[in-house]
Protein backbone atom coordinates (compact mmCIF):
# COMPACT_ATOMS: atom_id res chain seq x y z
CA UNK A 1 0.00 0.00 0.00
CA UNK A 2 2.72 2.33 1.31
CA UNK A 3 0.17 5.47 1.25
CA UNK A 4 2.07 9.15 0.96
CA UNK A 5 1.09 11.47 3.47
CA UNK A 6 1.94 15.00 4.31
CA UNK A 7 3.12 15.67 8.12
CA UNK A 8 5.80 17.57 9.98
CA UNK A 9 8.65 15.47 10.73
CA UNK A 10 10.45 16.19 14.25
CA UNK A 11 14.01 15.99 15.43
CA UNK A 12 13.55 12.84 16.58
CA UNK A 13 12.33 11.37 13.25
CA UNK A 14 9.11 10.82 14.50
CA UNK A 15 5.68 12.41 12.35
CA UNK A 16 3.30 14.91 13.47
CA UNK A 17 -0.14 15.55 12.60
CA UNK A 18 -0.62 18.89 13.88
CA UNK A 19 1.93 21.68 14.69
CA UNK A 20 0.95 23.16 18.23
CA UNK A 21 2.99 25.83 20.00
CA UNK A 22 1.53 24.76 23.63
CA UNK A 23 1.58 26.75 26.88
CA UNK A 24 1.68 23.95 29.55
CA UNK A 25 0.60 23.94 33.25
CA UNK A 26 2.83 21.88 35.53
CA UNK A 27 -0.28 22.24 38.15
CA UNK A 28 -3.19 23.98 38.51
CA UNK A 29 -2.47 26.80 39.92
CA UNK A 30 -0.76 28.07 37.05
CA UNK A 31 -3.54 27.69 34.43
CA UNK A 32 -4.43 30.82 34.76
CA UNK A 33 -1.20 32.06 33.60
CA UNK A 34 -0.80 29.86 30.67
CA UNK A 35 -4.32 30.77 29.96
CA UNK A 36 -3.18 34.36 29.70
CA UNK A 37 -0.09 33.43 27.60
CA UNK A 38 -2.53 31.45 24.84
CA UNK A 39 -5.12 34.84 24.71
CA UNK A 40 -1.86 36.81 24.55
CA UNK A 41 0.01 35.00 21.75
CA UNK A 42 -2.41 33.90 19.21
CA UNK A 43 -1.68 30.60 17.44
CA UNK A 44 -0.77 29.75 20.57
CA UNK A 45 -2.97 26.95 23.16
CA UNK A 46 -3.12 26.26 27.11
CA UNK A 47 -3.54 23.14 28.64
CA UNK A 48 -4.93 23.56 31.38
CA UNK A 49 -5.79 20.87 33.93
CA UNK A 50 -7.46 19.88 37.68
CA UNK A 51 -3.37 18.55 39.57
CA UNK A 52 0.20 18.41 39.61
CA UNK A 53 0.34 19.55 43.42
CA UNK A 54 1.32 17.13 46.57
CA UNK A 55 1.53 14.24 44.46
CA UNK A 56 3.92 11.69 45.37
CA UNK A 57 5.26 7.80 44.22
CA UNK A 58 3.75 6.91 41.38
CA UNK A 59 1.12 9.29 40.90
CA UNK A 60 3.76 11.83 40.42
CA UNK A 61 5.40 9.66 38.16
CA UNK A 62 2.37 9.34 35.80
CA UNK A 63 1.89 13.34 36.16
CA UNK A 64 5.44 13.88 35.28
CA UNK A 65 4.95 10.84 32.32
CA UNK A 66 1.72 12.64 31.34
CA UNK A 67 3.47 16.26 30.62
CA UNK A 68 6.37 15.41 29.24
CA UNK A 69 4.84 12.61 27.29
CA UNK A 70 1.96 15.67 26.02
CA UNK A 71 4.55 17.91 25.75
CA UNK A 72 7.04 15.42 23.80
CA UNK A 73 4.14 14.34 21.77
CA UNK A 74 5.24 15.10 17.77
CA UNK A 75 1.97 16.70 17.53
CA UNK A 76 3.51 19.67 19.43
CA UNK A 77 6.43 21.85 17.78
CA UNK A 78 6.92 24.13 21.14
CA UNK A 79 6.45 23.90 24.75
CA UNK A 80 6.26 27.13 27.25
CA UNK A 81 6.04 24.86 30.79
CA UNK A 82 4.67 27.50 33.77
CA UNK A 83 4.92 26.12 36.72
CA UNK A 84 4.80 27.78 40.43
CA UNK A 85 7.87 26.62 41.34
CA UNK A 86 11.41 26.14 39.52
CA UNK A 87 12.41 22.34 40.46
CA UNK A 88 8.96 20.72 39.33
CA UNK A 89 9.00 23.18 36.16
CA UNK A 90 12.19 22.12 35.18
CA UNK A 91 11.94 18.15 35.47
CA UNK A 92 9.04 18.37 32.82
CA UNK A 93 11.03 21.01 30.39
CA UNK A 94 14.09 18.71 30.65
CA UNK A 95 12.01 15.69 29.98
CA UNK A 96 10.73 17.38 27.05
CA UNK A 97 13.83 18.96 25.88
CA UNK A 98 15.14 15.34 24.92
CA UNK A 99 13.36 15.37 21.57
CA UNK A 100 15.10 18.49 20.51
CA UNK A 101 12.07 20.72 20.60
CA UNK A 102 12.39 24.60 21.47
CA UNK A 103 10.90 24.30 25.12
CA UNK A 104 11.42 26.74 28.35
CA UNK A 105 10.51 26.72 31.65
CA UNK A 106 8.94 29.49 33.85
CA UNK A 107 8.26 29.34 37.00
CA UNK A 108 5.40 32.20 39.43
CA UNK A 109 6.77 32.10 42.67
CA UNK A 110 8.87 35.68 43.59
CA UNK A 111 7.86 37.05 40.41
CA UNK A 112 4.11 37.30 40.03
CA UNK A 113 1.78 35.97 37.23
CA UNK A 114 2.17 39.11 35.09
CA UNK A 115 5.44 38.94 34.56
CA UNK A 116 6.08 35.43 34.36
CA UNK A 117 2.70 36.07 31.71
CA UNK A 118 5.20 38.69 29.75
CA UNK A 119 8.14 36.53 29.99
CA UNK A 120 6.41 33.47 28.90
CA UNK A 121 4.54 35.50 25.96
CA UNK A 122 7.53 36.87 24.41
CA UNK A 123 8.86 33.28 24.03
CA UNK A 124 6.03 32.00 23.12
CA UNK A 125 5.82 34.57 20.07
CA UNK A 126 8.91 33.62 18.58
CA UNK A 127 7.85 29.98 18.87
CA UNK A 128 4.81 30.67 17.02
CA UNK A 129 7.02 32.65 14.20
CA UNK A 130 9.25 29.88 13.90
CA UNK A 131 6.56 26.62 13.90
CA UNK A 132 4.44 28.72 11.55
CA UNK A 133 7.58 28.73 8.98
CA UNK A 134 7.69 24.73 9.41
CA UNK A 135 6.59 22.63 6.30
CA UNK A 136 4.89 19.63 5.93
CA UNK A 137 6.51 16.72 3.55
CA UNK A 138 6.20 13.75 2.47
CA UNK A 139 5.61 10.73 5.04
CA UNK A 140 4.69 7.57 5.22
CA UNK A 141 1.15 6.52 6.47
CA UNK A 142 3.06 3.51 8.07
CA UNK A 143 4.69 6.08 10.24
CA UNK A 144 2.11 6.96 12.16
CA UNK A 145 0.93 5.97 15.68
CA UNK A 146 -2.61 5.47 15.48
CA UNK A 147 -4.39 4.56 19.15
CA UNK A 148 -7.75 3.65 19.61
CA UNK A 149 -10.72 3.86 21.96
CA UNK A 150 -14.78 3.42 21.55
CA UNK A 151 -17.21 5.23 23.78
CA UNK A 152 -21.10 6.11 24.37
CA UNK A 153 -21.00 2.24 23.02
CA UNK A 154 -24.00 0.52 22.13
CA UNK A 155 -24.74 -2.84 20.06
CA UNK A 156 -24.27 -1.13 16.83
CA UNK A 157 -20.46 -0.37 18.06
CA UNK A 158 -19.79 -3.54 18.07
CA UNK A 159 -21.00 -4.72 14.77
CA UNK A 160 -19.89 -1.69 12.99
CA UNK A 161 -18.18 0.99 14.11
CA UNK A 162 -15.48 -1.17 16.13
CA UNK A 163 -14.56 -4.22 13.70
CA UNK A 164 -14.46 -1.14 11.05
CA UNK A 165 -11.36 0.24 13.34
CA UNK A 166 -10.16 -3.80 14.01
CA UNK A 167 -10.21 -3.96 9.76
CA UNK A 168 -8.03 -0.92 9.63
CA UNK A 169 -5.28 -2.29 12.24
CA UNK A 170 -5.08 -5.39 10.88
CA UNK A 171 -4.57 -3.52 7.16
CA UNK A 172 -2.26 -0.72 8.33
CA UNK A 173 -0.29 -2.97 11.30
CA UNK A 174 1.43 -4.97 9.02
CA UNK A 175 2.59 -1.55 7.46
CA UNK A 176 4.19 -0.80 10.26
CA UNK A 177 2.15 1.73 12.51
CA UNK A 178 2.06 1.85 16.33
CA UNK A 179 -1.43 1.01 17.15
CA UNK A 180 -2.73 0.91 20.84
CA UNK A 181 -6.04 0.13 22.12
CA UNK A 182 -6.53 0.24 26.50
CA UNK A 183 -9.89 0.53 28.76
CA UNK A 184 -8.70 -1.96 31.61
CA UNK A 185 -12.21 -2.44 32.86
CA UNK A 186 -13.84 -2.92 29.91
CA UNK A 187 -12.17 -5.72 29.00
CA UNK A 188 -13.92 -7.50 31.68
CA UNK A 189 -16.08 -10.38 30.06
CA UNK A 190 -13.63 -10.46 27.34
CA UNK A 191 -9.90 -10.54 29.42
CA UNK A 192 -9.64 -14.78 28.25
CA UNK A 193 -10.07 -13.66 24.46
CA UNK A 194 -7.74 -10.33 25.11
CA UNK A 195 -5.02 -12.67 27.08
CA UNK A 196 -5.44 -15.20 24.14
CA UNK A 197 -4.58 -12.06 21.49
CA UNK A 198 -1.04 -11.50 22.93
CA UNK A 199 1.68 -12.10 20.44
CA UNK A 200 4.68 -13.65 23.19
CA UNK A 201 3.53 -15.32 26.84
CA UNK A 202 5.24 -12.22 28.22
CA UNK A 203 2.32 -10.30 26.84
CA UNK A 204 -0.46 -12.05 27.85
CA UNK A 205 1.16 -11.72 31.59
CA UNK A 206 1.83 -8.42 31.71
CA UNK A 207 -2.01 -7.62 30.32
CA UNK A 208 -3.15 -10.77 32.89
CA UNK A 209 -1.78 -8.72 35.60
CA UNK A 210 -2.72 -5.39 34.85
CA UNK A 211 -6.04 -6.72 34.23
CA UNK A 212 -6.38 -8.51 37.88
CA UNK A 213 -4.83 -5.99 39.65
CA UNK A 214 -7.46 -3.15 38.35
CA UNK A 215 -10.31 -6.10 39.50
CA UNK A 216 -9.00 -6.60 42.94
CA UNK A 217 -7.20 -2.58 43.78
CA UNK A 218 -9.94 -0.99 42.66
CA UNK A 219 -13.70 -3.07 41.44
CA UNK A 220 -13.61 -4.91 44.34
CA UNK A 221 -12.05 -2.34 46.54
CA UNK A 222 -14.84 0.18 46.56
CA UNK A 223 -17.68 -1.29 44.69
CA UNK A 224 -21.40 -1.05 45.95
CA UNK A 225 -23.78 -4.02 44.74
CA UNK A 226 -21.72 -4.49 41.53
CA UNK A 227 -20.57 -2.64 38.67
CA UNK A 228 -23.89 -2.01 36.82
CA UNK A 229 -23.78 1.80 37.38
CA UNK A 230 -20.55 2.34 35.62
CA UNK A 231 -20.15 -0.41 33.20
CA UNK A 232 -22.11 -0.44 31.33
CA UNK A 233 -22.95 3.29 31.24
CA UNK A 234 -26.65 4.45 31.44
CA UNK A 235 -25.77 5.96 27.85
CA UNK A 236 -24.92 2.29 27.04
CA UNK A 237 -28.21 0.60 28.30
CA UNK A 238 -30.19 3.28 26.28
CA UNK A 239 -28.32 1.77 23.21
CA UNK A 240 -28.90 -1.74 23.81
CA UNK A 241 -26.00 -2.85 25.58
CA UNK A 242 -27.18 -5.23 29.08
CA UNK A 243 -24.09 -6.62 30.47
CA UNK A 244 -20.25 -5.80 30.79
CA UNK A 245 -19.60 -8.99 28.84
CA UNK A 246 -21.82 -8.07 25.66
CA UNK A 247 -19.66 -4.51 25.90
CA UNK A 248 -16.45 -6.38 26.13
CA UNK A 249 -16.96 -8.53 23.22
CA UNK A 250 -17.76 -5.61 21.37
CA UNK A 251 -15.35 -3.92 22.32
CA UNK A 252 -12.39 -5.95 21.56
CA UNK A 253 -13.53 -5.72 18.07
CA UNK A 254 -11.17 -2.90 17.20
CA UNK A 255 -8.03 -4.89 17.13
CA UNK A 256 -9.49 -6.87 14.54
CA UNK A 257 -9.33 -10.57 13.42
CA UNK A 258 -5.18 -11.15 12.67
CA UNK A 259 -3.39 -8.48 14.93
CA UNK A 260 -2.00 -9.43 18.30
CA UNK A 261 -0.04 -6.95 20.73
CA UNK A 262 3.30 -7.43 21.76
CA UNK A 263 3.24 -5.69 25.28
CA UNK A 264 1.35 -3.90 27.95
CA UNK A 265 2.04 -0.58 29.01
CA UNK A 266 1.80 1.22 32.13
CA UNK A 267 -0.98 4.45 31.44
CA UNK A 268 1.06 6.90 29.48
CA UNK A 269 4.04 4.41 28.94
CA UNK A 270 5.60 5.06 25.71
CA UNK A 271 5.85 1.93 23.29
CA UNK A 272 9.63 0.83 23.06
CA UNK A 273 9.24 -2.88 21.54
CA UNK A 274 9.09 -1.45 18.25
CA UNK A 275 6.33 -1.04 15.39
CA UNK A 276 2.95 -3.14 15.87
CA UNK A 277 0.00 -3.04 18.65
CA UNK A 278 -0.24 -2.44 22.20
CA UNK A 279 -2.78 -2.80 25.43
CA UNK A 280 -2.17 0.20 27.51
CA UNK A 281 -3.54 -0.06 31.38
CA UNK A 282 -6.42 3.04 30.90
CA UNK A 283 -9.47 3.90 32.53
CA UNK A 284 -12.46 3.49 29.84
CA UNK A 285 -13.87 7.37 30.75
CA UNK A 286 -12.89 8.52 27.22
CA UNK A 287 -11.13 11.64 28.18
CA UNK A 288 -8.85 10.57 30.31
CA UNK A 289 -7.96 7.22 27.86
CA UNK A 290 -7.18 9.63 24.88
CA UNK A 291 -4.97 12.04 27.16
CA UNK A 292 -3.09 8.57 28.07
CA UNK A 293 -2.30 7.91 24.76
CA UNK A 294 -1.76 11.22 23.43
CA UNK A 295 0.71 11.35 26.20
CA UNK A 296 2.37 8.10 25.25
CA UNK A 297 3.06 9.31 21.69
CA UNK A 298 0.11 8.43 19.85
CA UNK A 299 -0.63 11.15 17.06
CA UNK A 300 -4.47 10.33 15.54
CA UNK A 301 -6.85 8.13 17.86
CA UNK A 302 -9.89 6.14 16.17
CA UNK A 303 -13.17 6.78 18.54
CA UNK A 304 -16.25 4.49 17.11
CA UNK A 305 -19.04 5.68 18.86
CA UNK A 306 -22.98 4.44 19.13
CA UNK A 307 -24.87 6.42 20.36
CA UNK A 308 -22.65 9.42 20.36
CA UNK A 309 -19.57 10.43 22.57
CA UNK A 310 -18.22 14.15 21.42
CA UNK A 311 -15.04 13.98 23.39
CA UNK A 312 -12.14 15.33 21.69
CA UNK A 313 -8.45 16.43 22.93
CA UNK A 314 -6.38 19.31 22.29
CA UNK A 315 -3.43 17.64 20.47
CA UNK A 316 -4.33 14.65 18.95
CA UNK A 317 -6.85 14.84 16.24
CA UNK A 318 -9.87 12.37 17.64
CA UNK A 319 -11.73 10.59 13.96
CA UNK A 320 -14.83 10.14 15.33
CA UNK A 321 -16.82 6.77 13.26
CA UNK A 322 -20.70 5.74 13.50
CA UNK A 323 -22.34 2.64 12.11
CA UNK A 324 -25.78 3.80 14.60
CA UNK A 325 -28.35 5.48 11.60
CA UNK A 326 -29.98 7.30 14.29
CA UNK A 327 -27.08 8.90 15.97
CA UNK A 328 -25.40 9.71 12.43
CA UNK A 329 -29.07 11.85 11.91
CA UNK A 330 -29.63 12.98 14.78
CA UNK A 331 -25.31 14.18 15.36
CA UNK A 332 -23.61 14.32 12.48
CA UNK A 333 -21.84 17.12 13.09
CA UNK A 334 -19.92 14.59 15.46
CA UNK A 335 -19.29 12.18 13.55
CA UNK A 336 -16.24 12.00 10.80
CA UNK A 337 -16.88 8.56 9.15
CA UNK A 338 -20.40 7.22 8.82
CA UNK A 339 -20.60 3.17 8.57
CA UNK A 340 -24.17 3.01 9.35
CA UNK A 341 -24.03 1.31 5.84
CA UNK A 342 -22.99 -1.37 7.26
CA UNK A 343 -25.97 -2.23 9.27
CA UNK A 344 -28.19 -1.82 6.02
CA UNK A 345 -25.64 -4.75 4.46
CA UNK A 346 -24.75 -2.29 1.68
CA UNK A 347 -21.79 -1.56 2.94
CA UNK A 348 -19.07 -3.94 3.74
CA UNK A 349 -16.18 -4.03 6.88
CA UNK A 350 -13.34 -4.22 4.10
CA UNK A 351 -15.31 -1.26 2.53
CA UNK A 352 -15.43 0.69 6.27
CA UNK A 353 -11.81 -0.14 6.89
CA UNK A 354 -10.97 1.48 3.38
CA UNK A 355 -13.31 4.46 4.46
CA UNK A 356 -11.47 4.98 7.65
CA UNK A 357 -7.84 4.89 6.17
CA UNK A 358 -8.60 7.27 3.61
CA UNK A 359 -10.10 9.55 6.51
CA UNK A 360 -6.87 8.97 9.04
CA UNK A 361 -4.80 9.79 5.58
CA UNK A 362 -6.93 13.38 5.24
CA UNK A 363 -7.12 13.82 9.01
CA UNK A 364 -2.89 13.41 8.80
CA UNK A 365 -2.62 15.84 5.54
CA UNK A 366 -4.40 18.75 7.76
CA UNK A 367 -8.14 18.02 7.68
CA UNK A 368 -9.85 19.10 10.93
CA UNK A 369 -11.59 16.55 12.76
CA UNK A 370 -15.40 17.29 13.38
CA UNK A 371 -13.70 17.43 17.51
CA UNK A 372 -11.48 19.75 16.54
CA UNK A 373 -13.90 22.15 14.24
CA UNK A 374 -16.14 22.28 17.18
CA UNK A 375 -13.71 23.39 20.08
CA UNK A 376 -13.61 19.87 22.00
CA UNK A 377 -9.91 20.24 23.71
CA UNK A 378 -10.40 17.66 27.06
CA UNK A 379 -7.26 17.20 28.52
CA UNK A 380 -8.02 15.33 31.51
CA UNK A 381 -5.03 13.78 34.13
CA UNK A 382 -5.51 10.29 35.68
CA UNK A 383 -4.92 10.16 38.84
CA UNK A 384 -4.62 7.18 40.91
CA UNK A 385 -4.54 8.29 44.54
CA UNK A 386 -5.39 10.90 46.90
CA UNK A 387 -2.60 13.66 47.20
CA UNK A 388 -1.01 14.48 50.03
CA UNK B 1 -32.32 -8.80 -0.29
CA UNK B 2 -34.32 -6.16 1.43
CA UNK B 3 -32.64 -3.77 4.44
CA UNK B 4 -32.39 -6.31 7.43
CA UNK B 5 -34.29 -5.25 10.57
CA UNK B 6 -32.24 -7.97 12.87
CA UNK B 7 -28.22 -8.72 12.60
CA UNK B 8 -26.90 -11.63 14.32
CA UNK B 9 -23.07 -12.31 14.50
CA UNK B 10 -22.54 -15.55 14.94
CA UNK B 11 -24.86 -19.19 14.47
CA UNK B 12 -24.48 -19.83 18.24
CA UNK B 13 -25.88 -16.85 19.49
CA UNK B 14 -29.57 -16.79 20.29
CA UNK B 15 -29.87 -12.90 20.57
CA UNK B 16 -30.05 -10.48 17.71
CA UNK B 17 -29.78 -7.20 17.15
CA UNK B 18 -32.57 -4.68 16.23
CA UNK B 19 -30.48 -2.13 13.63
CA UNK B 20 -33.76 0.12 12.31
CA UNK B 21 -35.39 2.62 13.96
CA UNK B 22 -39.44 2.39 14.89
CA UNK B 23 -39.94 -1.36 14.81
CA UNK B 24 -43.20 -2.57 16.53
CA UNK B 25 -44.56 -5.71 17.97
CA UNK B 26 -45.45 -8.27 15.31
CA UNK B 27 -42.89 -7.43 12.13
CA UNK B 28 -41.72 -10.12 10.32
CA UNK B 29 -38.08 -9.03 10.54
CA UNK B 30 -35.78 -10.12 8.03
CA UNK B 31 -32.70 -11.43 10.15
CA UNK B 32 -28.97 -11.83 8.89
CA UNK B 33 -25.73 -13.37 10.43
CA UNK B 34 -22.49 -11.26 9.81
CA UNK B 35 -20.75 -14.07 10.09
CA UNK B 36 -21.57 -15.94 6.53
CA UNK B 37 -24.85 -13.36 5.35
CA UNK B 38 -27.15 -15.95 5.73
CA UNK B 39 -30.88 -14.82 6.27
CA UNK B 40 -34.03 -15.84 8.25
CA UNK B 41 -37.59 -14.87 9.56
CA UNK B 42 -38.31 -14.23 12.70
CA UNK B 43 -41.68 -12.06 14.08
CA UNK B 44 -40.88 -9.89 17.20
CA UNK B 45 -43.16 -9.66 20.42
CA UNK B 46 -42.19 -5.82 21.43
CA UNK B 47 -41.89 -2.42 20.29
CA UNK B 48 -37.79 -2.80 20.21
CA UNK B 49 -35.67 0.40 20.19
CA UNK B 50 -32.70 0.30 17.71
CA UNK B 51 -29.79 -1.23 19.06
CA UNK B 52 -31.70 -3.52 21.71
CA UNK B 53 -31.61 -7.18 21.32
CA UNK B 54 -33.89 -9.96 20.89
CA UNK B 55 -34.52 -13.47 21.56
CA UNK B 56 -34.35 -16.18 18.87
CA UNK B 57 -35.51 -19.04 20.87
CA UNK B 58 -37.31 -19.57 24.16
CA UNK B 59 -34.81 -19.07 27.02
CA UNK B 60 -35.35 -20.60 30.73
CA UNK B 61 -33.87 -18.72 33.95
CA UNK B 62 -30.54 -19.64 34.49
CA UNK B 63 -29.74 -20.09 31.12
CA UNK B 64 -26.90 -18.51 29.16
CA UNK B 65 -27.21 -15.71 26.58
CA UNK B 66 -24.84 -15.88 23.87
CA UNK B 67 -23.65 -13.25 21.35
CA UNK B 68 -20.28 -13.09 19.20
CA UNK B 69 -21.03 -16.78 19.92
CA UNK B 70 -19.51 -15.76 23.52
CA UNK B 71 -21.11 -15.70 26.97
CA UNK B 72 -22.66 -12.60 27.74
CA UNK B 73 -24.30 -12.92 30.90
CA UNK B 74 -27.62 -15.34 32.04
CA UNK B 75 -30.73 -15.27 31.86
CA UNK B 76 -33.13 -13.90 35.52
CA UNK B 77 -36.59 -14.00 33.67
CA UNK B 78 -38.05 -16.36 31.38
CA UNK B 79 -37.50 -15.37 27.51
CA UNK B 80 -39.61 -16.28 24.76
CA UNK B 81 -38.76 -16.58 21.07
CA UNK B 82 -39.16 -12.36 19.57
CA UNK B 83 -39.18 -10.82 23.12
CA UNK B 84 -36.97 -8.15 23.80
CA UNK B 85 -34.11 -8.74 25.98
CA UNK B 86 -32.34 -6.60 28.53
CA UNK B 87 -31.77 -5.40 31.71
CA UNK B 88 -35.24 -6.67 32.72
CA UNK B 89 -34.17 -11.05 31.70
CA UNK B 90 -30.70 -10.65 31.53
CA UNK B 91 -27.99 -10.10 33.92
CA UNK B 92 -24.07 -10.49 33.84
CA UNK B 93 -22.39 -13.20 35.98
CA UNK B 94 -20.04 -11.01 36.93
CA UNK B 95 -20.02 -9.02 39.97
Amino acid sequence: MSQKIMAYRRKNGRVGVRNHVVILPLDDISNAACESVANNIKGTMALPHAYGRLQFGEDLDLHFRTMIGTGANPNVAAVVVIGIEPEWTNIVVEGIAATGKPVTGLSIEQRGDIATVAAASRVAKDYVHWATELQREECDISELWISTKCGESDTTTGLSSCPTVGNMYDKLLPEGIYGCFGETSEITGAEHLCEARAANPEAAAKFMTIWKSYQDDVIEAHKTSDLSDSQPTKGNILGGLTTIEEKALGNLEKIGRSSTYIDALGPAEEPKKGKGLYFMDTSSAAAECVTLMGAAGYVIHTFPTGQGNVVGNPIVPVIKISGNPRTVRTMSEHIDVDVSGILRRDMTINQAGDALIDMIARTANGRNTAAETLGHREFVMTKLYRSA
Amino acid sequence: MSIPQLLVHDHEDNVGVVVVENLTAGTNMTCVVTHDDSDFELTCSNDVPIGHKVALRDMAVGDTVVKYGEDIGKVVAPITKGEHVHMHNLKTKRW
